[in-house]
């Protein structure tokens, strides 16, 4: 029980985590044994050349996918032991996202889509409209709630999906290259939301290929061929 | 609380619903005309079998009717310038069918005389029926004044008639009449009680009783009119002689009501070297009218259930369509934190609002049809609860039936596989 990984105060750790694909004859190791431990608080870049297991690693942290190697625990919890259902539960409750391509919801409004994760958090109408108008108002489209995504400007549309992925509260971001469909400018002011955030204490997992992105991260890990190859900044919690 | 939530998600289906309005509404027509077809289907094999009831009752279903008739040998005989004719049922046959069998409750002769009747300046054709006190046990129809037939009244050889109430109202016009005297072939009757009649046919059965019927005992039939007639036809006349014109038969359980029809046949057979009687037995009709009418509602009911069918299709293609093109959509609420099940009540939801609602129209397709039917037709149509109640549960089945499979193709939406950016 009291394996190495789980001594530390970490939020999210992996310990030896494999990911294998199996692609016809050969397997593809995806991830090869990545040990790691994200410290509650703190605000990660994870970057690396394309094909290094980014991706790969963020669905894992997301509890969208599976290891098929080593141990996930995230909130004290082994991920590895749940069901379908109970990583539903787990991402609903801990979790949220913020995708490159916004992935709002296109025929809901922007307080449809804020109050998603209420909706299925089983919140009735008027309290999930309450909250949703407040988050709006916290990222700055409080007059937007009647539009539809198709409406707004990119940097609106990943305003919503922050305000979308704060409904729960969750304890975690993970953002997988938040500012790729976004003008230096825009994607600036989406990464000075996520500082903020991170100073009111979310953790926050953000997967870029930008040096200068990667600048308001407090740390940054480099991955390639499926393994870290170097972490920097604020590293004392990763081992 | 749950109410509260149901709500909310049948309203969210529907919104959904009307993002593609045509492709919604196309979708229900499918399950819109299988409904209608059900219960155009239903009520009009309501209205049948209510008809087919109405006639048993009208008739008696436990009743059987031989008749006598001229045989066809008879028809085809002499030309002679006198015809004599004798054949038909006796009343020694009527004593016989009367006393053979166990299963027969009681039995009626008839005697049918076509007389005039005359009331003061009043005449009407009548069919004068000799009969017993039992003519009113089996041919049951409501007594509207006075009394009907009595033993006593066959005991004494009374000169007394039952009228119809379509006689009386001819023949009596306003005056009392209960205790009035008709005149019939030079005697004169005195008029008892009036039944109402049915009189004519039923759909295809012959009812043993007619509007212009005036009925009197048996005996006082024969005493006076007695058992020839002569009738003149182009120059000829013809002589007959028919004992009675008719025997109706009670069986007492309706099951043995086709055995014995069977036995009084062979019976008769025996007695009589000319087929010169038919025997009608009004069960034995209405069984073969129910079959004819069953396999014509297996008929419709196969068609319907063939269009119900096609409409789940159509309503499962669609949804599959629907399942392809949201697969982002799904993605994203299984990424928040939706569950495969809360997927599947989604998808479900929007196929039972569809189906549901299409059958709500159906329902009005299908009542508006029968009634057109009967408007168009004349044919008897009957919408019940059941045949409101079926569609709906069924339409809602389709929509569960044909939309379980587009909901757990929703449900296995990898989220990795539908987020992965283009
Ligand atoms: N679903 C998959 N099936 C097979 N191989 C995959 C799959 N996803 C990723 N890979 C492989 O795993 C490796 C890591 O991919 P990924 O995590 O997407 O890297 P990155 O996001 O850093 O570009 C790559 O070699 C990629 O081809
Ligand atoms: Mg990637």
């Amino acid at each position: 029980m009291n394996h190495s990984g789980s001594s530390n105060n970490g939020i999210i750790i992996l310990d030896q985590a494999v990911k294998t694909y199996v692609m016809g004859a050969q397997d593809v190791k995806a991830l090869n044994g990545v040990n790691v431990s994200f410290k509650r608080g703190s605000f990660w870049a994870i970057m690396g050349p394309s094909g290094s297991g980014k991706s790969t690693m963020m669905n894992i942290l997301g509890c969208l996918d599976r290891l098929t190697g080593g141990r996930y625990m995230l909130e004290e919890q082994d991920v590895g032991t749940l069901d379908d259902d109970a990583l539903s539960e787990f991402r609903l409750r801990h979790l949220g996202f913020i995708f490159q391509s916004f992935n709002l919801i296109p025929q809901l409004t922007v307080q449809r889509n804020i109050e998603l994760p209420l909706y299925y958090l089983g919140w009735d109408a008027q309290r999930s409209a309450e909250r949703a108008r407040e988050l709006a108002h916290s990222v700055g489209l409080g007059d937007r709630l009647n539009h539809r995504p198709t409406e707004l400007s990119g940097g609106q549309m990943q305003r919503v999906a922050v305000a979308r992925a704060l409904a729960n509260d969750p304890q975690i971001l993970l953002a997988d290259e938040p500012t790729g469909n976004l003008d230096t400018a825009t994607g600036d002011q989406i990464l000075e939301l996520l500082v903020a955030l991170n100073q009111q204490g979310k953790t926050i997992i953000m997967v870029t290929h930008e040096d200068h992105i990667a600048q308001f991260a407090k740390s940054r890990l480099h991955m390639r061929d499926g393994v870290i190859e170097r972490m920097e900044g604020e590293t004392d919690a990763a081992r | 609380m749950r109410h509260a939530k149901w709500m909310r998600d049948i309203h969210l289906g529907i919104e959904n619903l009307l993002l593609h309005k045509l492709r919604s509404f196309l979708t229900m027509l499918g399950v819109v005309f299988g409904v209608g077809s059900v219960v155009a289907m239903l009520s009009v094999g309501e209205g049948a079998s209510k008809e087919a009831l109405e006639q048993i009752r009208k008739v008696g279903s436990n009743n059987i009717i031989i008749n006598s008739v001229k045989s066809v040998e008879e028809e085809t005989s002499t030309t002679a310038q006198v015809r004599m004719s004798l054949y038909g049922l006796t009343y020694k046959d009527h004593q016989r069918i009367d006393e053979s069998f166990e299963t027969i409750k009681q039995t009626v002769p008839v005697k049918l005389i076509r007389e005039q009747g005359r009331l003061g300046e009043r005449s009407l054709e009548l069919r004068l029926v000799g009969t017993t006190p039992v003519w009113f046990d089996l041919v049951k129809r409501p007594l509207s004044a006075g009394r009907i037939l009595i033993p006593s009244d066959v005991e004494n050889k009374a000169a007394v008639a039952v009228l119809t109430e379509f006689g009386a109202r001819r023949l009596l016009a306003t005056r009392n009449t209960i205790g009035q005297n008709l005149r019939i072939g030079g005697i004169n009757f005195e008029i008892i009680g009036i039944v109402q009649s049915e009189g004519g046919k039923a759909a295809d059965i012959q009812l043993p009783d007619q509007e212009v019927d005036a009925y009197i005992p048996m005996d006082v039939a024969r005493f006076y009119f007695g058992d020839t007639s002569m009738k003149q036809t182009s120059g000829s006349f013809e002589l007959k002689r028919v004992e009675l014109d008719q025997v109706i038969v009670e069986v007492d359980k309706m099951e043995d009501v086709e055995a014995t029809a069977k036995g009084i046949e062979t019976m008769l057979g025996r007695f009589h070297n000319k087929k010169d009687y038919v025997m009608s037995v009004p069960l034995a009709l209405l069984r073969q009218a129910e079959a004819t009418k069953r396999t014509f509602n297996i008929v419709l009911g196969s068609i319907a259930c063939i269009s119900l069918l096609v409409g789940g299709i159509g309503i499962m293609n669609i949804m599959l369509a629907s399942v392809t093109e949201r697969t982002r959509e799904i993605g994203i609420r299984r990424a928040i934190g939706a569950k495969r099940k809360q997927i599947i009540t989604q998808f479900l939801i929007e196929t039972v609002v569809l189906s549901t609602i299409g059958g709500v129209v159906g329902l009005g397709l299908g009542v508006f049809i029968p009634l057109l039917i009967t408007f168009i037709a004349g044919m008897p149509t009957v919408i019940t609860p059941v045949s409101i109640i079926l569609p709906l549960f069924i339409s809602v089945g389709i929509g569960i039936v044909f939309g379980l499979y587009p909901a757990a193709r929703a449900a296995d939406v990898d989220p990795i596989v539908a987020l992965r950016h283009e």
